[in-house]
């Protein structure tokens, strides 16, 4: 928040002093973008910015324009419904470039931006990219959850390691498979159970599912939902997050997380910006971990050394290109 | 086989219990709301609000207890805008209760925006904690099953005794009632509709947002604001399933949270074989099956969502 306004506060003297200069250049319409001036960058969020997707976004977007590379204005909490008038009202403002979530709004989305050819979009989405300036991404963080798997396949006790997600979309899919896959590597007799909460935003009913696994066996949880490492504390089990750092949220609980960062995504993004390049493009490989978009983060000591080491040696085989994760879309069971 | 099993889990009754209480809760409230007659549609916001307001208190330093207590004060604000709108006003009580599920919504995310800074994750408090009854907790299987829970399950349940007996019982049970069922009789007989339906809507709404505080102080210890999840309509359907009555309430409340932590372990136990929507369908087709066998024998309170207005026939 500190660094929000003081960013305003300088982007409203910057804009003061530019005024005169840059008067009759924006009455025009034309949007001149230099090189070197800060991209105008505004974010729409679905959900509040303290949901761990949209806080990926909006931190590395926060950090960006901590940078200087971007200015950065925002909106949470946008519905569906609302969410195109949201679009309409920042590129109408004249923003270079609109960072958000098409997901609940691909098809109006795709309107939009073809409405605003001159605004850039680069859109969490599950669709493909559209026009000059539509791009998209996914989250694709199943690098991390693959490791973490390997860690939890030789940590489990009862051999059963249990998953908690919110609704097998793609993404969610990829994970999941990935992590389990990352445990059957190791310990191939290993059973995982799966289950979704059918919401995305009910941290009580994910520590339910969380706890029902653990009443079916299971002693390591994977969360893909925010409430899972709650049933896992609970239980005095260990847990693995994903997307942000849940380590210092569940100190004794979650050990290891399945990182992912938005930044390489924004900035391949801005770059293109900058360079004049069309954005209709899609951008989800950036955020792989080739590309420092995805990692593990994990405290050492608490799964068994060679785990530890058969893990760093996958870790570094995926960042050499060596070593790909399977990529299943499929619904895990 | 396993399916049957689960049954015989202490976990899942356990769980039962956790997963009913808000329901308890936000039931005992609209059904309070309606036997005066008001039906309470500002149940799923003022339960949000209740969850931000009882949050925020503890947060800042408040017990436990006093967070209840806020949730509940918080609740029976929203419930005295709701009674002036729609017993003074008379308006629709239909699109009342709605604008005010949509108001504190609302209020609870911006308030919570202004007053919290915003983080990675939303900052956490200590919640409530499953208490050890001596003698009770030891017992095998009953003991896990039913008596590792937090406080307020265990006040949910009492207020659902409570309320059965005020309702039906005492003379301000009857007087509720009768506001319910005829409010010219009741006015006829010396008791005020207004007065009457006024407290009735602001205690119903109180309890509502201890519903909503349930979750935030024992069941999770963090706010976000899309967290009800629609537990508040479901509270409004489990009104009906029990016929206006605290103890059916209590009986809905606990057989839609068996269905819900019964399909929570069904998928891990049978997943690989059926779609996992099938069973997070289960408690919503269930509660529309029992609602079609208790519809039958409900008895809605024959004044619900009229106004009343003095002298008019």
């Amino acid at each position: 928040m500190a660094i929000l306004k003081s960013m305003t506060r300088r982007s409203v003297l910057a804009s003061g002093a530019a005024l005169g200069a840059g008067l009759a250049v924006t009455l025009s319409g034309t949007r001149a973008v230099l090189a070197d001036t800060p991209l105008k960058v505004a974010g729409i969020h679905a959900s509040p910015v303290e949901n761990a997707w949209n806080s990926r976004l909006h931190e590395a977007l926060l950090a960006a324009a901590k940078d200087g590379v971007i200015e950065y204005e925002f909106s949470e909490g946008v519905s569906g419904t609302d969410y195109p008038r949201a679009m309409r009202e920042y590129a109408e403002k004249g923003v270079d470039l609109i960072v958000g979530e098409s997901y609940a709004v691909e098809r109006e989305a795709r309107q939009v931006a073809k409405d605003y050819p001159d605004v850039a979009f680069l859109m969490g989405s599950s669709g493909e990219a559209s026009g000059d300036n539509f791009g998209v991404f996914g989250t694709w963080n199943f690098d991390g959850a693959y490791l973490a798997g390997m860690l939890a396949g030789k940590m489990t006790k009862t051999n059963v390691v249990g998953s908690v997600g919110a609704i097998p979309i793609p993404e969610v899919n990829l994970l999941i498979n990935a992590f389990n896959a990352g445990v059957h590597e190791v310990n191939p007799e290993c059973k995982t159970l799966v289950s979704f909460i059918g919401t995305f935003f009910d941290p009580p009913k994910a520590r339910e599912a969380g706890l029902a696994e653990i009443d079916a066996g299971a002693d390591i949880l994977f969360g893909e939902r925010i409430g899972t490492a709650d049933a896992a504390k609970e239980r005095g089990i260990k847990a693995v997050g994903s997307l942000i750092d849940y380590t210092d949220r569940y100190p004794d609980t979650v050990f290891a997380n399945a990182m992912w960062y938005f930044r390489p995504i924004l900035d391949a993004a801005v770059a293109d910006v900058k360079a004049g390049k069309p954005v209709g493009k899609i951008y989800t490989a950036y955020g792989l971990m080739k590309d420092g978009g995805s990692d593990i983060v994990y405290t050492k000591g608490v799964a068994p050394k060679e785990a530890e080491e058969a893990m760093e040696k996958r870790r570094a085989e995926i960042k050499a290109g060596t070593f790909e994760v399977p990529r299943d879309m499929s619904e895990p069971k | 086989m396993e399916i049957l099993d689960i049954f015989a889990s202490a976990g899942l009754w356990a769980a039962v219990l956790r997963i009913a209480t808000p329901l308890i809760f936000g039931t005992l409230g609209a059904l309070l709301c309606e036997r005066s007659g008001v039906l309470n549609l500002g149940i799923e916001g003022i339960m949000t609000f209740g969850a931000m307001a009882g949050w925020l208190a503890v947060y800042n330093g408040a017990d436990l207890w006093m967070g209840l207590l806020v949730a509940a004060l918080c609740g029976a604000l929203f419930g005295l805008l709701h009674a002036a709108l729609t017993v003074t006003l008379g308006l629709s009580q239909h699109v009342t209760g709605l604008g005010i599920t949509l108001f504190a919504s609302s209020l609870s995310y911006f308030l919570f925006r202004l007053i919290v800074p915003i983080k990675g994750t939303p900052p956490t408090i200590v919640p409530f904690q499953p208490i050890d009854i001596p003698g009770l907790s030891d017992l095998p299987f009953v003991g896990p099953a039913l008596f590792t829970q937090t406080a307020p399950t265990y006040l949910a349940i009492a207020l659902a005794v409570v309320l059965g007996y005020v309702l039906f019982f005492t003379p301000l049970g009857l007087a509720v009632r009768m506001t319910g069922e005829n409010p010219h009789a009741a006015e006829a007989q010396g008791v005020n509709p207004i007065t009457v339906r006024y407290g009735a809507i602001m205690a119903g709404s109180a309890l509502m947002g201890v519903g909503g505080a349930f979750l935030t102080l024992s069941a999770f210890n963090s706010f976000f604001p899309t967290m009800i999840q629609g537990r508040g309509w479901v509270c409004i359907a489990l009104v009906v399933f029990s016929s206006w009555r605290p103890s059916r309430a209590l009986l809905g409340a606990l057989l839609f949270a068996l269905f819900d932590a019964y399909q929570l372990r069904l998928q891990t136990a049978v997943g690989k074989a059926v779609p996992y929507q099938l069973f997070l369908m289960v408690p919503y087709i269930m509660s529309i099956v029992a609602l079609v066998v208790m519809a039958r024998r409900a008895r809605v309170p024959q004044a619900l969502m009229q106004a009343y207005r003095r002298g008019e026939r």
